[in-house]
């Protein structure tokens, strides 16, 4: 591949992408695009984009070798690229404070944002308390119970938590009533979508704010080894830290681009996250992308014992790079997630995220196949202090 | 001549106005089907739309997304709904509007979809989650079935976009009164007036308001902005609680509107 340009100017990825959204979102949708746009190519804007990653996020992250994984995989060596060590804990504010910016450029006062499992939402608290906007974050009832820590968090930061007890009660139900909030509310509030997801530009401008970390990434390890590493593996749910990692590497085809989607209890059970691998295309929040979905096209829940990877859909720009093969689509049991996390605690001192974990877990299983020359980076999206009764929980039941 | 176009072509001949019922395919199972239609048929509707269930139903309400879940609990499917429809269809003859959300249409295959809607006898299809951009996916297969795609204008549509979606306008525009998703509304911005006033002047088909419509006063007052009116919402659940005479009531009142 040589030249790698997506989306076209109405936001497909191929078939997939677009703007489906009602139409009294429209006009908000198209200004977004165009303020988007006109910020892209403001060098004040990316001034202060990169000042506050730099000062206030903590950027750049470090790119780490973790040698003691490496020595218990006994293959490639495993590098991962520290997106846990960010100001909140997750990869989650580079696109936060990228659409904050913008919606303060745009003369919006006031934020709506959906979230999983609360990393999205409490990076969204955060810039809205630094640039004074009033926030508002749609919470499936379900996610409340798993991630009360985060809960409280949010509201600790002056947003205002909203409780959802539609359908499934979890993240997807989250984004409906976030979009229906948007509608009702459209000319002042702007919508942090939290991943590379809903209508265009929202997947292009999520994925270019999150694609600071593959930029890192191949910055630093060619600093240190004068070419790039032969794979990259990040975990999916929506796609963002994927995405980002992914991008900058897109072009480079002797990389190998490797994305780890929750296979829940399994992906032959009905209790899996596998959108890629078990789903097939259709219209859900805006876009067209791949979704568990039945045969009459009424979307399915997904399972994963980490909320942020608890979505039935994934963005439209990993359908399409798994469609032309350019990215190579696995997953990770419940289990095989649970059993990584501990393993990089132990070898590591380093307390992942259920949803980082899925992308360690495989990574293990990946060296094992590569030379001891070769070179993973593994995207470690976030920490998991948010994580740690889930875990404790996980732990007591597999006792009893 | 599509069933739409001739029912708003009576309609102006007698100098009416339209009302349009939604209802919920399939809520209280789909064998209610032919008695709501010969029903709002009875009281005298100028079209139904009929809604297909959906899992995530974003322009929708709380009314409107209770009643798909009650339905979908019933194992309503679009593919359920056409073949019910073909059945029923010989003994009505009002024009028949399918309002659904892009992903059934789209799991169902657009092909197959518009064979079958093609079979059923239907007249329209309101897609909520289509705008013109998207549209390409399935209007032109729509036009060539004589189908017509009813395209919706909202509050935030500035007058030069509602003048191109009127411009590709079939059967009737749909003008969105309120900024913000189905359910009944106490009242409406004042500026839904001018909004309905700068629509007519601008659509070469006639202009129905909708979203948010409850009362027999609102049917009369919203309808005299335009041609007439769609309800939802309060269809929805009278229907539920089985109070047909509070329907009776809603479409009679579009009767009485002033025409001028």
């Amino acid at each position: 591949m040589t030249t790698y340009a997506m989306p076209d100017e109405k936001g497909h990825f191929g078939i997939y992408g677009g703007r489906f959204v009602p139409e009294t979102l429209m006009q908000a949708v198209l200004e977004l695009g165009q303020a988007y746009d006109d910020a892209k190519n403001d060098e004040s804007f990316q001034a202060d984009l990169t000042y506050l990653l730099k000062e206030y996020v903590g950027r750049e992250t470090p790119l780490y070798f973790a040698e003691n994984l490496t020595k218990h995989a006994n293959g490639a060596k495993i590098y991962l690229k520290r997106e846990d060590l960010n100001h909140t804990g997750a990869h989650k504010i580079n696109n936060t404070v990228g659409q904050a910016l913008l919606a303060v450029r745009m003369g919006k006062k006031k934020i709506v944002a959906e979230t999983g499992a609360g990393q999205h939402g409490v990076a969204t608290a955060t810039v809205c308390a630094l640039l004074n906007l009033e926030c508002v974050i749609f919470m499936g009832e379900e996610d409340i119970k798993r991630q009360q820590l985060n809960v409280f968090r949010m509201e600790l930061l002056g947003a205002k938590v909203v409780s959802v007890t539609s359908g499934s009660r979890t993240l997807k139900d989250a984004c409906n009533e976030a979009l229906r909030y948007w509608v009702s509310n459209v000319t002042d509030t702007h919508y942090i979508l939290g991943s590379v997801m809903g209508p265009h530009p929202f997947p292009m401008m999520v994925r270019d704010f999150q694609s600071v970390i593959g930029k890192e990434t191949k910055q630093q390890y060619n600093e240190k080894f004068g070419k790039n590493p032969e794979a990259i593996i990040a975990c999916i749910g929506g796609g963002s830290n994927s995405m980002g990692m992914f991008y900058p590497f897109v072009e480079d085809s002797e990389v190998k681009l490797i994305g780890v989607e929750a296979a829940g209890h399994g992906i032959d059970t009905e209790q899996h996250a596998a959108s890629l691998t078990k789903g097939k295309p259709g219209v859900l929040h805006g876009a067209l992308m791949y979704l568990l979905q039945d045969d009459a096209g009424q979307i399915q829940e997904a399972h994963s014992i980490s909320a942020g990877l608890d979505y039935p859909g994934v963005g439209p720009e990993h359908s399409y790079l798994k469609d032309i093969g350019r990215v190579q689509y696995e997953s990770i049991t419940d289990s095989e997630a649970l059993d990584a996390l501990k393993l990089l605690c132990r070898l590591e001192g380093i307390i992942p995220a259920l949803e980082s974990a899925h992308a360690v877990a495989y990574a293990l299983k990946h060296a094992q196949t590569m030379s001891q020359n070769e070179s993973i980076v593994v995207c470690l999206s976030g920490r998991g202090d948010k994580d740690v009764q889930t875990i404790q929980a996980n732990m007591k039941e597999a006792l009893e | 001549m599509n069933r739409i176009e001739k029912a708003f072509h009576s309609l102006k001949e007698k100098n009416g106005k339209a009302f349009v019922p939604y209802l919920m395919a399939g809520d209280g199972g789909l064998d209610q089907l032919l008695e709501q239609l010969i029903f709002l048929e009875s009281c005298g509707a100028t079209a139904i739309e009929i809604g297909i269930p959906f899992s995530d139903p974003v322009a929708d309400g709380p009314a409107i997304q209770e009643a798909g879940i009650r339905s979908l609990q019933l194992g309503t499917t679009l593919k359920g709904v056409l073949s019910a429809i073909q059945t029923i269809r010989p003994i009505v003859s009002t024009p028949l509007i399918l309002m659904t959300y892009m992903n059934p249409i789209y799991a169902y295959g657009i092909g197959s979809f518009i064979h079958d809607a093609v079979k059923a006898g239907i007249d329209g299809c309101i897609i909520p989650d289509l705008p013109i951009e998207e549209e390409e996916l399935i209007a032109s297969h729509l036009q060539d079935a004589n189908i017509e795609l009813i395209r919706l204008v909202t509050l935030t549509s500035p007058i030069e976009r509602i003048e191109e979606i009127a411009k590709k306008g079939r059967g009737f525009l749909y003008a969105v009164t309120v900024t913000g998703i189905t359910g009944a509304r106490t009242e409406f911005n004042t500026s839904v007036a001018e909004y309905l006033k700068n629509i007519k002047s601008v659509s070469p088909i006639p202009v129905l308001a909708g979203f948010g419509i409850s009362t027999p006063e609102q049917v009369v007052e919203l309808g005299s902005y335009c041609d007439g009116v769609v309800v939802g919402s309060k269809i929805v659940q009278f229907f539920h609680e089985k109070k047909l005479n509070e329907i009776e009531h809603l479409i009679a009142a579009s009767k009485t509107a002033d025409v001028s």
